[in-house]
C-alpha cells in the first residue's frame, strides 16, 4: 500500500518553503503599509499643514508630549510640567505601529526587488528561490533592527 | 488581426461579457511602473526622514516647504496611491466574496485613493505655498 511514488498534486498537503512565506508576506506587507501606512501619513501631512498645535497634537498622540505642547495648549497650567521621559498608552502604540511599519516597507521593498528579477524570467530554480526568499526575510528584520538601532541611540544622546 | 485570434470560453460566455476583461496587462504594467516609482521615492523619503528631526515643528515644515521636496513629495503620493489602490483591488477580488459587497469595497477603495490622494497634495501644496513661517 505504502508507495514512495509521488501522488497527485494536492490542495492540502504540502511542505511550506521560505518561497511561500515571502509570497503571502508581500501581501501583508503592502496592504498594511497601504492601510495604516497611508493614514498615518496623511494624519501628519495634514497635522503639519494645520499649523504648529495640531502638528503638536500628533506628535504628543503618536510619538512623545514635549513641553512645546503644554505651551501651545491654551489654558493649560503652566505649573504642570510634561515628563518629557514618560510615555502615554497611544506613544507606545504608535511605536509599535512604526515599527510595524518600517518593517513592512523593507519587508515589501525586498519582496519587490525579488519579483523585479522574477519578472525577467530569472531566479525559479529551486535552490535559488529559496535563497533569495530567505534573504528578503532575513534581511527585512536586520534592516529593521539596524534601523530602529539607529533611532534609539539617536534619541538616548 | 480581429476575428482569427484565439478566444477563451463559449460562445455563451462571450455573449454575456464574462471572462478577461482585457485590463490585466495595463493592471500588471502600471503595477510595475509605480513600483519602480516608489522604490526610488521611498527611498528618498525614509532616508530624509531618518536623517531629519522629526519632532521639531519648523524644521519638519521648512524641509516640506521647499520645492525641492514638495514636488517628489506629490510625486510620491500620486505614486504610491496609484500602485496601492491596485494592490488592495487585489486583495478586494481575492477575499471579498459576492457582487453586492465586492463592488461596495471596490468603491470604497476608489473614494478612498482619490480621496486620501487629493488630501495629501493640498497639505503638501498648503505647506509649500505659505512658505516657511516668518516668525
Amino acid at each position: 500500500m505504502a508507495s514512495s511514488r509521488p501522488i497527485s498534486p494536492h490542495l492540502q498537503v504540502y511542505k511550506w518553503g521560505p518561497h511561500m512565506l515571502v509570497s503571502i508576506l508581500h501581501r501583508a506587507s503592502g496592504d498594511g503599509l497601504a492601510i495604516a501606512g497611508s493614514l498615518l501619513f496623511l494624519w501628519w501631512l495634514g497635522a503639519i499643514a494645520g499649523g504648529e498645535a495640531s502638528f503638536q497634537a500628533f506628535m504628543s498622540c503618536v510619538w512623545q508630549a514635549t513641553e512645546a505642547t503644554a505651551a501651545a495648549a491654551p489654558g493649560a497650567p503652566p505649573a504642570a510640567p510634561v515628563a518629557a521621559a514618560s510615555l502615554s498608552i497611544t506613544n507606545w502604540i504608535g511605536r509599535a505601529v512604526l515599527v510595524g511599519l518600517t518593517w513592512a516597507f523593507f519587508q515589501h521593498f525586498f519582496s519587490g526587488l525579488r519579483h523585479f528579477v522574477l519578472d525577467t524570467g530569472a531566479g525559479y530554480a529551486l535552490n535559488t528561490n529559496k535563497i533569495w526568499s530567505t534573504v528578503v526575510v532575513v534581511g527585512a528584520i536586520f534592516a529593521t533592527a539596524g534601523v530602529w538601532l539607529y533611532i534609539i541611540a539617536g534619541t538616548l544622546k | 488581426m480581429s476575428g482569427g485570434q484565439m478566444q477563451g470560453g463559449t460562445s455563451l460566455g462571450r455573449v454575456r461579457g464574462l471572462g478577461s476583461a482585457k485590463h490585466g496587462a495595463q493592471h500588471w504594467l502600471t503595477q510595475r511602473i509605480t513600483a519602480l516609482g516608489n522604490a526610488v521615492l521611498m527611498s528618498w523619503l525614509f532616508v530624509s526622514l531618518l536623517l531629519g528631526d522629526l519632532t521639531s515643528y519648523s524644521a519638519v515644515r521648512g524641509w516640506i516647504a521647499d520645492p525641492m521636496v514638495a514636488l517628489p513629495l506629490m510625486l510620491l503620493i500620486v505614486c504610491a496611491f496609484a500602485h496601492f489602490k491596485l494592490g488592495l483591488q487585489v486583495l478586494i477580488e481575492d477575499y471579498v466574496h459576492g457582487d453586492a459587497a465586492r463592488i461596495v469595497a471596490l468603491v470604497a477603495l476608489n473614494f478612498y485613493v482619490y480621496a486620501g490622494a487629493a488630501f495629501g497634495l493640498f497639505a503638501v501644496a498648503r505647506i509649500a505655498l505659505a512658505g516657511t513661517p516668518a516668525a
